[in-house]
């Protein structure tokens, strides 16, 4: 179980890295969506994975820690609003600048890739 | 269990939930009622002053849960200390707010209180993961003040803000889970415990949550190779929250003094001063970063921006060097260049005002309206930014120059922050000697629309740079006091045995 959870984790979170270091908002806000979602379960398992164990100490021999689980609810709580925060400032971004780079204007392009687009989108 | 420890995070919070609802409430009684609460506040921290000045640590613990099981506000001199600098500058930039700042969203007066509340709570509490939560409190208030005031030019700055510390919150959580996950606690003072018994291969994990803690402080501190998205959100911002951002990169400094002295200090064992030795290149590096953006600045505003980076330099050199005289004179500096900083925010934007389309940028322009107080403003707050002699700023550079002992660390720091200064001075008077001295023919066509909050909130900010120097002996007691507090680190650990109420003592 450790191991699919570590490598769920890992995959979560440099997929997260990964969409994060995209030019455009809408792949950055999924990034940090990820990358949230590998935290949640990264501090979730700093409590220690067990399977149907109690959270009260000396109930049972099986005994998990309650806390990582009020952390982790506490951090989807916040994870979420900013989230919805991000999402709105992504799109007001869009609305003022026309463009969804994330620093606001798009590079200039050539002639020649630009004319190619024209063709292909047949604007 | 001390009751009033609440009184910083309650009144805010009481004081924004009513300008929630109030929205559509006449301005006048909302700017009321909303300056009501931030002269509350200061009282409410003044009094926590007094309080603190004894020496002895006040707890509240929530719930009337003992330490360390439940969350607890604690109040030492250096959380009194703080909590102070940041009522008195949120005083004054609430006023300069009143001056028409406010207008444009209804919500400006709750975002703000809610601000100084994260940044009260990030200031009082005892828990590591309440200090995320207070983190998350006072980020997502800036977030909304950040753009307060619409125009499209702080879209961009903004969204990059808001996409950096949202990834500083998950690098946060990630080293928390590492600490939690050795020491099975996230209370501070039982982290202090805990720390020095840990062993082996846990070792690495603590070592390695420490460290990512450093790096998130360093965002919010915007030490160098994370302090590039500061300069363009503050220089946008509008000018009473930027000048109550000066205090923002304070709560990362703060929390590094405050988690890395107690819990990784010179008892923890195996991990003691974790950090510190990569803190003092990197801070004085920042301090020569500052000083290239601010002699490349080419408005007012960016150059203000940079100097909260040289100021962040200069007050985590001596701290990463951890003596006593040190963190003393850092709390110096630190209560000094808040201030003047945020002052000459304010100072930047009345200037701005009074120059027509060329506002705040460094060209030639028709000669401005208001220039002699304008200009003497601008004077007093560069020099004490400075730290030029008389002001505030000087004494606190003395006093930062004098905690090093000989060596090595002296000569680098000597050198860099003394050429920095220098530097700093060539910065402001060519900005000066251009905003105000190089005038071409022409007049203004926009009305004189000064209004008297602001111009007196930004020479009243400016000048309390003054009423630091003829203070300066009881406030430089007592930081010395805080420091001393700061570093006897076994007072902090009695709050775990702190007397519960309904507990028979």
């Amino acid at each position: 179980m450790e191991l699919v959870f570590a490598l769920v984790i890992g995959t979560l979170t440099a997929t997260g890295v990964f969409l994060l270091l995209r030019a455009r908002t809408f792949p950055v806000v999924m990034g940090l969506t990820l990358l949230s979602y590998g935290v949640n379960l990264f501090l979730f398992a700093s409590g220690r994975l067990t399977t149907g164990g109690q959270p009260i100490l000396g109930s049972t021999d099986n005994y998990t820690d309650p806390l990582p689980q009020a952390l982790v609810l506490t951090a989807i709580v916040i994870g979420f609003a900013m989230t919805a925060f991000l999402v709105v400032m992504a799109l007001r971004n869009l609305a003022d600048n026309d463009d969804d780079h994330v620093d606001g204007k798009q590079p200039k392009q050539d002639a020649h890739t630009s004319k190619l687009e024209r063709e292909v989108t047949g604007k | 269990m001390n009751h009033w420890l609440t009184a910083p995070i309650l009144i805010p919070l009481l004081g924004g939930i009513l300008q929630t609802f109030m929205g559509y409430a006449p301005m006048s009684l909302r700017r009321t009622l909303a300056l009501a609460t931030t002269v509350l506040i200061v009282v409410a921290t003044l009094g926590l002053l007094f309080m603190a000045d004894d020496g002895s640590y006040r707890v509240y613990a929530f719930g009337n849960w003992q330490p360390p099981f439940g969350i607890v506000l604690v109040l030492d001199r250096l959380a009194a200390f703080m909590l102070v600098m940041t009522s008195v500058l949120a005083l004054f930039c609430h006023l300069f707010a009143l001056g028409g700042a406010d207008e444009g969203n209804r919500q400006f007066h709750t975002l703000f209180l809610f601000q100084l509340m994260g940044l009260n709570i990030a200031f009082l509490t005892g828990d590591l993961f309440n200090l995320f939560v207070a983190f998350e409190v006072l980020l997502i208030a800036s977030y909304g003040l950040l753009m307060h005031g619409g125009g499209t030019a702080r879209t961009v700055p903004g969204l990059h803000y808001v996409v950096l510390n949202l990834v500083g919150s998950a690098i946060f959580l990630i080293s928390v889970g590492m600490i939690y996950s050795v020491t099975g606690t996230l209370n501070m003072a039982d982290l202090a415990v805990k720390i020095p018994q840990v062993t082996g291969e846990n070792l690495h994990l603590v070592k390695a949550g420490g460290m990512m803690l450093l790096v998130v402080f360093a965002l919010k501190a915007a030490v160098l190779p994370l302090c590039f998205w500061l300069p363009k959100a503050y220089a946008h911002a509008t000018a009473p929250v930027a000048a109550l951002f000066a205090v923002m990169t304070k709560v990362g400094v703060y929390a590094i003094i405050r988690v890395y002295l107690l819990v990784f200090g010179d008892d923890a064992g195996e991990l003691a001063n974790l950090g510190m030795d990569w803190l003092f290149p990197l801070a004085l590096i920042t301090l020569a970063m500052g000083v290239i953006g601010a002699l490349g600045a080419n408005n007012l505003r960016s150059l203000i921006a940079w100097q909260v980076i040289i100021s962040v330099g200069t007050l985590l050199a001596p701290i990463a060097l951890g003596s006593r005289e040190g963190i003393s004179a850092a709390l110096f500096y630190m209560l000094s260049t808040t201030w003047t900083v945020g002052g000459l925010f304010l100072v930047a934007t009345l200037i701005a005002s009074n120059r027509g389309g060329a506002a705040d940028r460094l060209i030639t322009a028709p000669k401005m309206r208001h220039r002699t107080c304008l200009s003497a403003l601008f004077m007093v707050g560069a020099v004490a930014a400075a730290g030029l002699p008389p002001l505030s700023g000087f004494f606190g550079k003395i006093l930062i120059l004098k905690s090093v002992e000989p060596g090595a660390n002296m000569a680098w720091l000597w050198s860099v922050i003394l050429i920095g200064s220098f530097l700093t001075v060539v910065a402001y008077s060519r900005a000066g000697s251009i905003v105000f001295w190089r005038t071409v023919d022409g007049h203004l066509e926009a009305k004189d629309e000064q209004h008297w909050p602001t111009s007196f909130a930004a020479g009243a900010l400016t000048a309390l740079s003054i009423v630091i120097v003829a203070l300066a002996g009881p406030i430089n007691e007592y930081t010395d006091a805080a420091a001393a507090q700061l570093l006897d680190t076994s007072a902090y650990l009695e709050i775990l045995d702190a007397p519960m109420v309904g507990e028979d003592n």
